[in-house]
């Protein structure tokens, strides 16, 4: 099985369930092609360990073209490897070098509890979406789309906002372990338009309360989550939020 | 012929849905929460359905394999959403998206189905606006539109080249605000692996718990498979890689029947393969096609550079071959002709198995109007290069980024290569009018069923459909069986038939883990995916069918005898899944090219290159071949044909011509 001519210790955290605890294993991998993903790269791994009889090292991905957000692998202490603006899985080999090793954890974060191996429970964010990420509009009952025009500048900005993948980078990133990018990236799509203003007080306050109870860190302005951030979700959505939540408290 | 009924409402084919909505039974607001739904699969089709029925008071549950709803493989479909708004005041209307889709779909599917599809497009759009969905917008604060191919008018709605993420972010937050509100139960990591019936009806399903690898038992008044498309029988292709085929095909083998299943589109514009290392392929949107053109070199084996190359020395062959659409033929025809001049020698790059996808024209014509925009008088070269780099990246920035990142080449400064590959299916399970397969109470939704787009879906519309289907037309077409249903109290899940089903479930996993053979599942898979792309590929053969159905054959065998599954059954194990999915794709493999046999016609998507015209475009057999092919699973690989005939009362089928 030969695919290149790349070879490199890797150092992989492996954990058998949230209740053992883990440890860093080395595994050496032979023929690794510049052109291979890093995922690839972990499937050669495991159809070694396969051969072996030996228990593949389970991660999480699955559209592995960096849009779904369920790749999560901390590579040589950063969330989604060496480079910026991409996930896990649009990590190339070409980013390496012969003879490098490689250290690979999970997301680490006391609100993302390891499952396995790499892959943790991400659970909390959606509970923190299900108190208020959305606009309570049934289907059926929509104007014609038209009739309210946004202004371009704004509909981009919630745009923006809106493309976080929710793979959770921030979290791992942030000495805290905060989730402020996150949830301030979903605030912010919708205090940014008309039809997300009407229930923008009560969405801030829901989803911030149940960041906290979920035992996320606190925000210390440390901007670590922007520059880890594979989608480019910028610090000023947190901003936005911590506005957005002062004036909601003032109403009360 | 008796077992398939369309339940096609009468009357005229704009009339038919309207009249339908207002004479199906509806089940009243108390006995809604009485009534238990069950929803497989979070993608568009899945999350809206559940959402919207969840609004209407049922009681639902959502399964998905993985960690949330929001990571459903439609997060990635990247171009657009199609709707006959006519906002561009070009002519568009229900009827013109109705015709190209059914012209698109060469014919084969029903109009009836299609009508519909094109009449609720525009609450589509009224809806994701209403939920906050940023779509894109023109400087006047009006929503945006594009072209996609296929068609001439600009109908395409769009959120840069993150479209599907964007609908599936507003469709997976109506699921949140349910989830909230307590309407719907959520399960994610779990994976559906066998329907429970009783007294032939749909009444449940056998769910695996991946985290804990536990059988658990839910029961339903009906049951909705919203599970995607199954492109990964090929191994290769740009589904995620955990979509598969495992729930459709459950139901298959449970007597739902299977619509069209060779009906496979091969995308036309996606990333070449690198090497044997290769998981999947990665698509670039069609909405490139918009600007970029594509070439091949002139000369045969051609190995300069694509920039080394004059502008006299190349072949826009899409443009020469298809004057009226140009680059924007649909999918299954510049996908055809891509694979042609490869054959014939123009390929280019170091596989030889790519054509060039060129933005150099477009960005030196968008340069030209974004200075004159700026009032640049007689802007250098350098500028209008960099002006037009500005507006393309405004444009496809996060495709170009993508593209750079896998390739290494950036595609502003070197025409992108490009090749097709297996992206979507148009044929799943067959249901009737309602979205009801043959199983009574079992629905099929989205990419997963056979219905709306023939034999080759256009761009945009995939989207269109998932939604449609899940928003517009299930929460009317359940209550034909729910109001029936009304005084059916749950089932308690210690009924035989969850035993037998749980226990059927049970007995497979252990039989896989009891071979210990020395070969992986992937290994398997891959070889799968060579015999379909080689066989039941982008040109398909009897010679190679009938090869193909054997080979298949003997590869299931030994993957019986000599697959090895690591690890145990009661812990998250990923080797297990994908040996259950593989499992599947072994049989569903055969039957993909036992129909494409079957069909000895070419019709969009499917080539029977026994059947061509003399410039090698698809030549359709209307008088044998308007017809679904529906088989059904008559146990141990074996099926029977049934064919649902197809009437044009308003199109007439002709021979599709995009010159």
């Amino acid at each position: 099985m030969s695919h290149g001519n790349m070879n490199l210790t890797l150092k992989i955290w492996r954990q058998n369930s949230g209740k053992e605890p883990g440890q860093l294993v080395t595994y050496p991998v032979k023929d690794i092609s510049p052109d291979m993903s890093f995922l690839e790269m972990f499937d050669v791994l495991n159809e070694q360990l396969v051969s072996k009889n030996e228990n593949p090292i389970v991660f999480d991905h699955d559209c592995r073209e960096g849009i779904c957000g369920m790749c999560s692998m901390v590579i040589n202490g950063r969330a989604h490897g060496p480079k910026t603006g991409i996930t896990t899985c649009q990590l190339h080999m070409r980013s390496f070098k012969d003879g490098d090793t490689i250290v690979v954890e999970p997301w680490r974060a006391q609100a993302f509890p390891v499952i396995k191996d790499l892959t943790v429970d991400r659970s909390a964010f959606e509970r923190i979406q299900a108190k208020g990420g959305f606009v309570s509009v049934n289907t059926g009952t929509a104007q014609d789309a038209n009739c309210l025009p946004i202004p371009k500048d704004d509909a981009d900005a919630s745009f923006n906002a809106a493309a976080c993948i929710g793979c959770g980078a921030c979290v791992a990133t942030c000495k805290n372990a905060s989730a402020m990018l996150f949830v301030a990236a979903k605030v912010s799509q919708f205090a940014l338009l008309p039809q997300g203003r009407v229930e923008a007080t009560a969405r801030v306050k829901n989803m911030v309360a149940q960041m906290d109870a979920e035992g996320f860190g606190s925000c210390t302005n440390t901007g670590a989550c922007e520059v880890e951030c594979p989608k480019g979700i910028s610090l000023e959505n947190i901003a936005r939020m911590n506005r957005e939540f002062l004036v909601a408290n003032c109403k009360d | 012929m008796s077992k398939l009924d369309s339940k096609i409402p009468d009357g005229s084919l704009e009339q038919k849905w309207t009249k339908y909505k207002s004479s199906v039974a509806l089940v009243n607001p108390s006995n809604k929460r009485n009534l238990e739904i069950i929803v497989v699969g979070s993608g568009l089709a899945g999350s809206s359905a559940a959402a919207s029925l969840a609004e209407l008071g049922y009681k639902v549950k959502v399964f998905c394999y993985q960690d949330s709803a929001r990571r459903a493989h439609s997060i990635a479909a990247q171009g657009g959403i199609n709707a006959a708004k006519n906002y561009q005041n070009d002519g568009d209307s229900v009827y013109r998206l109705f015709y190209d889709t059914v012209k698109g779909g060469d014919y084969r599917a029903r109009e009836a189905n299609v009508y519909r599809l094109a009449e609720v497009s525009n609450s589509i759009i009224d809806q994701c606006v209403a939920q906050g969905v940023p779509l894109a917008r023109e400087y006047g604060g009006m929503l945006s539109n594009r072209s996609f191919g296929g068609t001439q008018v600009q109908r395409t709605f769009y959120a840069a080249g993150q479209t599907g993420q964007q609908l599936l972010l507003g469709a997976y937050s109506a699921l949140n605000r349910q989830i909230g509100l307590g309407t719907v139960d959520m399960f994610p990591r779990h994976e559906m692996l066998e329907v429970v019936k009783i007294d032939d009806k749909a009444r449940g399903i056998i769910a695996r718990d991946m985290v804990t690898g536990k059988l658990e038992r839910h029961f339903g008044h009906a049951v909705l498979l919203c599970t995607g498309g199954y492109g990964n029988v090929f191994y290769l292709s740009t589904n995620a890689m955990g979509c598969n085929a495992t729930a459709a095909w459950k139901a298959h083998k449970k007597g739902a029947f299977f619509g069209n299943p060779c009906f496979t589109q091969i995308h036309p514009t996606c990333i070449p393969v690198s090497g044997d290392h290769q998981s999947k392929l990665t698509l670039m949107s069609e909405s490139l096609r918009n600007d970029g053109r594509i070439w091949v070199p002139k000369k045969q084996g051609d190995t300069r550079k694509g920039n080394e190359i004059p502008e006299e020395e190349r072949d826009y062959y899409l443009e020469r071959r298809y004057p009226a659409f140009g680059n924007l033929v649909p999918r299954d025809v510049a996908s055809r002709a891509a694979k042609e001049r490869c054959d014939e020698g123009y390929g280019v790059g170091a596989s030889k198995m790519a054509v060039f996808l060129d933005f150099k024209a477009a960005i030196e014509r968008f340069g030209k109007t974004q200075a004159k925009k700026l009032s640049i008088e007689n802007p250098t070269p350098q500028q209008l290069k960099e002006f037009g780099k500005q507006v393309v990246e405004e444009k496809y920035g996060n495709l170009f980024a993508m593209y750079e990142q896998i390739t290494g080449e950036n595609p502003y400064e070197v025409p992108m290569r490009i090749y097709p590959a297996v992206h979507y299916t148009m044929g799943g399970l067959w249901v009737d009018y309602n979205l009801m397969t043959t199983v009574q109470g079992l629905y099929c939704l989205g990419e997963a069923n056979f219905s709306d787009h023939g034999a080759n879906r256009l761009g945009a519309s995939a989207l269109m459909q998932g939604l449609a289907d899940g928003y517009f037309v299930i929460p009317y077409t359940i209550g034909a069986y729910l109001s029936k249903e009304i005084a059916v109290k749950p089932i308690p899940t210690s009924h035989e038939a969850f035993d037998a089903a749980e226990k059927e479930v049970q007995t497979r996993i252990d039989k896989l883990f009891a071979i210990k053979g020395g070969k992986s599942v992937d290994h398997f898979h891959k070889r799968l995916g060579k015999i379909m792309w080689d066989k039941c590929g982008m040109a398909r053969n009897e010679k190679g069918l009938k090869e193909a159905i054997l080979e298949i054959r003997q590869l299931r065998d030994e993957f019986w005898k000599d697959v090895r599954v690591t690890g145990k059954a009661n812990e998250m194990n990923p080797e297990l899944e994908k040996a259950c999915r593989v499992a599947d794709f072994l049989e569903l493999g055969e039957l993909m090219c036992m129909d494409a046999l079957n069909r000895s016609e070419s019709c969009g998507g499917h080539f029977r290159v026994e059947s061509q015209t003399e410039e090698g475009e698809a030549k359709r057999d209307d008088d044998k071949f308007t017809y679904v092919s529906v088989w059904e699973n008559k146990g141990n690989n074996e099926w029977d044909l049934h064919k649902e005939d197809l009437m044009f009362d308003v199109v007439h089928p002709s021979q599709r011509s995009y010159k």
